[in-house]
């Protein structure tokens, strides 16, 4: 059986970049990769505008992603790729897991676990549209893959359900391409993508934007042939009457991304049902010590270089928890419980006009005086106020003149100022309408 | 004039005012709010003077195992060129292993910019 310290599920960009950050910091790695190549959903992402707040460049997604991955080669860092991971287990030397590739079944015991998994797509299931089920109905992350890895455009006529970014974007791409794109429809009253991305991927082309519309219906055989769309009120009921018919070929879906979860969930890892993701602490592990979770799968992000940088913090943690059993082979690894194993946890909850943060918890023992939290509001605000609460009392406050759901805020908190005890309450609120 | 623009330079999405105005000798000048950094100011009055975009897109190849390659301009070109670059862009077919930042087509209709591969995945 192979021994690592560090296993990594997931060579996108968290991935790599917590198996870089676990590496450095001197513990074994392993990188598990279900795909041929390395660098996750950004090889189809050919756009520019990653890497930004990184490395103050608009670079295209490959062009990210190789960066990540040549450094990754340099340090001669294990990686399995086309391998699938069928099973992980617990033990008392840490997890057992086992990867099925063309060469066979292999076993791999480590003593930390890194789930860098991704977000995947929700899909036609997860809407509700009347109709028979004919082709031509597929996710914007679908068409990104026809259109930009294999060359083939997937339409020549089609309509977006949900103004995600991915739709936003592959709207302009198709348009590029030669297909026409007749409209963006949204059943919210705001778009779901960034505001950026609704003028320059739709009213540069003349692509309108539908807001408080739908799709009920789907109409075809073989091919999808047409759609039916409506107009919708405040509380998104169908308002009868406004039903149109438009003829197309494609129904491209951008209604959101779900965190990919499937390996946490069978190691009985606690999921926030906010985000969708494992529930974490300060150095991103998760409630199964010895876990670590960090990109898309902790929580879906607007920005490529936020999933590094949560991949950063996830291996430098992953990498110190293994290296604690060094020299300890014969001791119990489950059992343990040490700094970052089984600290004092302190949640933060989450108040008014919040829609999630991250992370999820605090340990006591650790350092608590730079941590790196995430958060999104509820809804669009004008001069609002994010604050921290310790026990009712306002330990930090921020002001924004703007807070949009689909963009995500970053700050770094010094947690150790705050005088938090085990037993204080932390709660996280956005106050609305300050003055300015 | 009074314009409404919002800035694509970075995901912050500044939504600004830009007015122009018009001095006694005929001299055109802008003045634009709402901005959060420099380039904002720029991107505004250049999208009321000469609109540009950068393309990012994909190239043919001869290869089996990667029939399209990632590509861009090097840098941005007049916004009314889009779809003509684009041409351009569909007319290249990749017969050898190139790398990343090769020039794929140089100086696309003579606007100054090249087209360049964006990745090292024939490699
Ligand atoms: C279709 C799509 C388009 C996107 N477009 C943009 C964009 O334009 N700009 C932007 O900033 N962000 C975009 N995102 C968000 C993007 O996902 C992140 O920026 C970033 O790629 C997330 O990195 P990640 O490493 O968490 O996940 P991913 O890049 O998704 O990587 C996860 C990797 O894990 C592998 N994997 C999953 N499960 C297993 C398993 N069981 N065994 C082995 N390997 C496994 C997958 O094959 C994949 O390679 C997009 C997301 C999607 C889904």
């Amino acid at each position: 059986m192979v021994k690592t310290d560090v296993l990594v599920i997931g060579g996108g960009p968290a991935g790599l970049a917590a198996a870089i950050s676990a590496k450095k910091e001197g513990a074994d790695v392993i990188l598990v990769e279900r795909e041929a190549r390395l660098g996750g959903i950004l090889k189809q992402c050919i756009h520019d505008g990653f890497g930004l707040v990184r490395y103050g460049e608009k670079l295209s997604g490959p062009e990210y992603a190789e960066r990540f991955i040549g450094e990754f080669l340099e340090l001669k860092i294990k990686a399995k790729l086309l391998t699938f991971v069928t099973s992980i287990e617990k033990n008392d030397k840490g997890f057992k897991a086992a990867l099925v590739s063309k060469e066979g079944i292999e076993e791999v015991q480590t003593k930390s676990l890194i789930l860098a998994t991704g977000c995947r797509e929700r899909t036609s299931k997860q809407v509700f549209i009347h109709g028979t089920r004919p082709a031509g109905i597929f996710t914007a992350g679908t068409a990104q893959h026809f259109t930009n890895l294999l060359g083939q455009l997937p339409t020549k006529r089609c309509v977006i359900l949900g103004s995600g970014d991915i739709g936003l974007i592959m709207a302009r791409r198709l348009t590029l391409e030669g297909a026409k794109v007749l409209g963006v429809y949204e059943v919210k009253p705001t778009p779901s993508g960034l505001t950026r991305n609704i003028h320059q991927c739709l009213y540069d082309f003349d692509i309108p934007l539908y807001l408080s519309h739908t799709v009920t219906r789907v109409f075809g055989d073989d091919r999808l042939t047409a759609v039916e769309v409506v107009k919708v009120d405040e509380k998104m009921q169908v308002i009868s009457g406004t039903e149109e018919i438009v003829e197309c070929d494609a129904l491209i879906l951008s209604v959101g991304l779900i965190p990919e979860n499937e390996i946490a969930e069978d190691l009985d890892v606690e999921i926030d049902p906010k985000t969708k993701g494992p529930k974490c602490d300060t150095h991103l592990m998760t409630s199964v010590p010895g876990i670590f979770s960090c990109g898309n799968a902790l929580h879906v992000s607007d920005l490529v270089d936020y999933v590094s940088e949560s991949g950063e913090t996830a291996g430098k943690y992953a990498a110190h928890f293994a290296l604690q059993f060094q020299d300890a082979d014969n001791k119990n690894i489950s059992s343990y419980t040490g700094v970052l194993g089984d600290g004092k946890l302190v949640d933060i909850e989450i108040g008014d006009n919040i829609l999630y943060f991250v992370p999820q918890s605090l340990n006591l023992e650790t350092d608590l005086s730079s941590v790196i939290v995430y958060f999104r509001s509820k809804d669009v605000f004008d001069n609002s106020k994010l604050k921290i609460k310790v026990d009712g009392k306002v330990v930090f406050e921020k002001k924004y003149a703007f807070l949009r759901p689909p963009e995500m805020e970053k700050l770094k908190l010094d947690f150790a100022s705050f005088g938090i005890t085990d037993k204080s309450l932390i709660l996280a609120e956005v106050e609305v309408g300050v003055s300015e | 004039m009074n314009k409404e623009i919002v800035c694509i330079t970075c995901p912050r999405g500044c939504i600004m005012k830009v007015t122009q105005e018009k001095d006694d000798l005929g001299k055109i000048s802008f003045q634009v709010t709402g901005n959060f950094c420099k380039k904002g100011e720029t991107f505004a009055i250049n999208e009321l003077t000469s609109p540009m975009r950068t393309i990012c897109s994909t190239v043919k190849t001869d290869f089996k195992d990667v029939p399209v390659l990632p590509c861009r301009v090097s840098a941005d070109i007049p916004k009314d060129k889009i779809f003509d670059v684009m041409a351009e862009i569909n007319k290249v077919v990749i017969t050898e292993k190139i790398k990343r930042n090769d020039i794929i087509i140089k100086n696309v209709l003579g606007l100054g910019v090249d087209v360049i591969c964006t990745s090292d995945m024939l490699n």
